[in-house]
């Protein structure tokens, strides 16, 4: 197991997207963050604070949840449900940020843009994530990336956020076969 | 969770979660788009030995609503005797491959006895069996009083609801006084003499012959349907003599708390337990019991069908 | 014809003894019978095993005529034959009803034909068990099935007119009318014991008032004409209760108890499995201890089984759809020496009076309960009282599979049945060659 990134890391890599996004979208106006609960969630939060930071206004901020669009349902144990907090003002004609902390298959960005098309149409979707470890499965990339990490399919990307882990951190480790 | 059959099955935490669940359900039904594609490609059977054409169309649209398929099979006559039996039906439904069947039927028990068999392998739901229960009534039920009383989370402490009416025949009423006690709430059954099961002092209610001496304590009242049919059973003289009694109408109306809510499970005979004015009134919910009868069972089929099979069948995250 | 020598065997009291089967008959009961020269002698070692009289049971559906898919007289007898009894009576609710000469005639001639053990049929009381009209009792009672049971089981005779005749007609022969007592209006649509089970499990209830209510009024009805009755399974410590106080005030009543009646009690149907669904219906722990309290003391004078064979679709479905019955033959004396024997409520000597003396005292089937009468017909039933044995459904002799007991594990068992000095269950199995006369 070793440290990928540390939190010094994290906070720099976070603030360096807070300004890509706003440069991108030509400023805070049509801005919405939308957290991939859990720690998509929490990251969402943090780029909304940095942004607020920045141009002195905050952005609305929402949570997707997209368990029931998963494609993978019948795979796994049941999942309970997140709550979905649609963000002030909708998302009918805005540019969507979708916050997730691992980039991994593109799946679950995969059921996230279905999710999102049962909330409204936005103007456009893009997505930010805090590490990208290769291995797409579908044909999806990030336009914000933390970190990209090459990693081999036998490791696993853990991302611990000081919110619900005590630490910020983002670790590789070797699991067993 | 394989198969939902009683609301006394369920624990504290697995109510919650399906309250919980129906309160996402819901959030989704109000949105543009209805439709999720969470259950494509299972099969879910109504399999109705007993009319309720609500019950069933609240069930088809929480199935489609979850993109599942649906096959609505109308069995009447329920043995041996009187045509196709429940053995052969649920056989013939499980060569066909259903992940699921939706039961209503006349005989208590059923669905429980069909769960237990090897008839089939799907899940089981009890949309209804004889005087037994009716599991997801009381929760949408519970869901209902939960959104008014409780904006919309937690369980149910601290609130009184009255039951009111035929309890004896009432599956709404075993399924209610199971889960609004698991959930924390004082129950209240209320009727005449005859039409209360034996034993019920030993059910975790009170009971009352008496409606206008609880109506003032109580913050939700429910209206059991009176069938016509028992005053021949001679549980009560005549249809006034009951309104008059046990029947809401305004007068008993303006005894309840400002804050009460009314409801009844439907279908109502307006005029014998409830008046017009008050099934229509502003503090009746009674169509809202309906709406969140589909976000109730849309959550009963996400738990019960989306994930993998599992033997514990607990949920994970 | 060959004889027997029981060697090793135990009487009811715990003596040990040797019997003498010669010609059919109970020849001799000694510690040590003297050897008489017979031709033809088989020795049997039943090593402490218990000697007791043939059983006879009052209260069995052969379903033959009309249902012979569920059973006939003569998978009904395998199955008498290996629970032990060496007569049951045939009751007459069959299709058609015993309720004409011709009917019980032909049962009777069944169960001699087959020749596993008597096979006394029950008349109807009423014609077709239709409780308005009395059927030909003089008839039947002077038939070559010698009918002395009047019974509409399965039905009560409910009208009191109907009732009272009856008693007083039957006194012509001494007859006796065998009530099943239920107020069928007070049991319409009725599914189970009405208590807090079936409150819970919302099917439809059926109080033990129903059956104590028609109870009371049969004995005031038989002390008034001066007659027998027989009271069919009573289930409800009420109703021992007035059975009691009848007989203390002389009253010519008698009662049976079933073995399930005796052991399983109405939380059973919380699996709403239909096999525990029976007429009348299972009732509480408390009934149940008041009926062993009764059959201990003598308030209840029988066992009987009410074997009530179904086929399986009658059983594979919802509680509500199921037939009522289950199947008792086979397993009468394990559960009654479960319930009584080993609970010390009643000695061996005891179940040979309720199983065998009392039942063919009040059917008048005077060639049996002889008791171990030296000079009497050889009925006899060998109890292996440490003999413990699993129920297995797909085992039973009868033709129908609906034991509620499968699985169940027993202490003792019938290891060997002689009918008229003639072995039909030996080792606890079938005698094959043991048919007709």
């Amino acid at each position: 197991m070793s440290v990928a990134l540390p939190a010094v890391d994290i906070a720099r890599a976070l603030t360096r997207i807070a300004h890509e996004i706003l440069e991108r979208n030509g400023g805070p106006d049509s801005i919405v963050l939308m957290g991939i609960p859990t720690r998509g969630a929490f990251l969402a939060s943090r780029l909304a604070a940095l942004i607020a930071g920045i141009e002195g206004r905050e952005v609305p901020v929402g949570t997707l949840d997209i368990t029931l669009h998963r494609d993978d349902l019948r795979l796994r144990p049941l999942r309970a449900l997140v709550p979905t907090m649609t963000p002030l003002g909708g998302i009918e004609g805005r540019n969507v940020v979708l916050v997730d902390d691992v980039l991994f298959s593109g799946r679950t960005i995969r059921a996230a843009l279905d999710a999102l098309g049962e909330m409204g149409r936005p103007k456009t979707v893009q997505l930010a994530a805090l590490v990208d470890r290769g291995h797409r499965e579908l044909p999806i990339r990030a336009d914000y990336v933390g970190k990209n990490l090459p990693t081999s399919k036998g490791q696993a990307v853990k991302v611990h956020l000081s919110e619900i882990d005590g630490v910020d951190e983002v670790l590789v480790e070797n699991v067993e076969v | 969770m394989r198969h939902l059959l009683s609301t006394s099955d369920l624990t504290y935490t697995q109510a919650i979660r399906i309250l919980d669940t129906a309160q996402e359900m819901a959030r989704i039904s109000e949105g543009p788009v209805k439709k999720l594609p969470t259950l494509r490609g299972r099969t879910i059977v109504n399999l109705f030995f007993e009319d309720s054409t609500r019950t069933r169309i609240s069930f088809e649209a929480a199935a489609k609503r979850l993109s599942a398929d649906v096959i609505n099979f109308s069995a009447k006559g329920s043995s041996a005797s009187k045509g196709e039996s429940l053995k052969d039906t649920a056989q013939t439904l499980q060569a066909m491959g259903a992940d699921a069947v939706i039961l209503r039927h006349s005989a208590s028990g059923a669905a429980q006895r069909l769960a237990n068999s090897h008839w089939t392998s799907g899940s089981v739901i009890n949309a209804g069996d004889g005087t037994h229960e009716h599991p997801t009534q009381a929760l949408l039920d519970a869901f209902t009083i939960r959104q008014h009383l409780r904006v919309g989370t937690g369980d149910l402490r601290g609130l009184t609801i009255a039951i009111v009416g035929d309890i004896l025949h009432s599956r709404v009423a075993r399924s209610d006084v199971h889960l609004l006690s698991l959930l924390g709430a004082q129950v209240i059954l209320v009727a005449p003499p005859t039409l209360l099961p034996i034993g019920t002092s030993t059910w975790p209610v009170q009971m009352s012959y008496d409606f206008d001496s609880v109506l003032p304590l109580v913050d939700a009242v429910m209206m059991l349907r009176v069938q016509q049919e028992r005053m021949s059973d001679f549980f009560f003289p005549t249809a006034r003599e009951y309104s008059h009694y046990y029947g809401l109408n305004a007068d008993r109306l303006k005894k309840m708390k400002p804050t009460a809510i009314i409801m009844h499970p439907g279908p109502m005979n307006r005029g014998l337990e409830i008046t017009a004015e008050c099934a229509d009134s502003a503090r009746s919910v009674i169509l809202e019991q309906v709406t969140n009868g589909v976000s109730v069972r849309m959550a009963v089929l996400y738990l019960l069908l989306a994930g993998a099979p599992n033997e514990d069948g607990e949920i994970t995250k | 014809m060959t004889d027997y020598l029981l060697d090793g065997g135990v009487l009811p009291d715990g003596k040990a003894v040797q019997v003498l089967i010669k010609d059919g008959l109970i020849s001799q009961i000694e510690s040590v019978v003297s050897t008489l020269a017979t031709t033809n002698l088989q020795k049997i070692s039943i090593n402490g095993c218990i000697v007791l009289p043939g059983f006879v049971d009052l209260h069995t559906h052969l379903r033959e005529p009309g249902r012979e898919d569920s059973e006939t007289v003569e998978s009904g007898s395998r199955a008498a034959a290996k629970g032990g009894f060496t007569a049951v009576s045939a009751m007459a609710n069959t299709f058609p009803v015993a309720d004409t000469a011709g009917v019980v005639e032909q049962v009777y001639a069944l169960g001699q034909a087959t020749g596993l053990c008597d096979v006394f049929p029950i008349g109807a009381v009423t014609q077709g068990i239709g409780g308005t009209a009395l059927a030909e009792l003089g008839a039947m009672a002077d038939s070559k099935a010698r009918v002395r049971i009047f019974s509409d089981d399965g039905n009560c005779v409910f009208d009191p007119m109907v009732m009272r005749r009856a008693l007083e007609y039957v006194k012509k022969f001494n007859g006796v009318i065998a009530q099943h007592a239920q107020d069928p209006h007070l049991t319409k649509d009725a599914q189970m014991n009405e208590g807090l089970i079936s409150s819970k499990l919302g099917l439809k209830g059926w109080p033990s008032v129903a059956e104590e209510s028609i109870i009371a009024r049969d004995v005031l009805l038989a002390d008034h004409v001066q007659s027998r009755l027989h009271v069919c399974h009573v289930t409800s410590s009420g109703g021992v209760d007035i059975i009691r106080w009848a007989k203390a005030r002389g009253i010519q009543v008698s009662a049976e108890v079933t073995p399930h009646h005796l052991l399983l009690t109405d939380d059973l149907a919380e699996s709403y499995d239909p096999i525990y669904k029976v007429n009348p219906p299972l009732r509480t722990q408390r009934d149940v201890m008041a009926l062993r309290e009764g059959l201990a003391d003598g308030t209840i004078d029988i066992v009987a089984t009410d074997h009530a064979p179904h086929p399986a679709e009658n059983k594979e479905c919802e509680w509500q759809a199921a037939s009522f019955g289950m199947l008792g033959l086979e397993t009468a004396l394990s559960i009654v020496q479960a319930t009584m024997i080993d609970t010390s409520m009643m000695s061996w000597s005891d179940l040979a009076v309720r199983m065998s003396t009392a039942p063919a005292r009040i059917g008048g089937y005077a060639d049996h309960g002889q008791g171990l009468k030296i000079g009497s017909t050889a009925h006899l039933t060998i109890v292996n009282p440490t003999r413990a044995w699993k129920v297995d459904r797909d085992l039973v002799s009868s033709r129908s599979r609906n034991t509620p007991y499968h699985g169940m594990e027993f202490p003792g068992s019938v290891v060997a049945t002689f009918y008229r000095g003639i072995p039909t269950v030996l080792d606890a199995k079938l005698v094959s060659a043991a048919h007709g006369n």
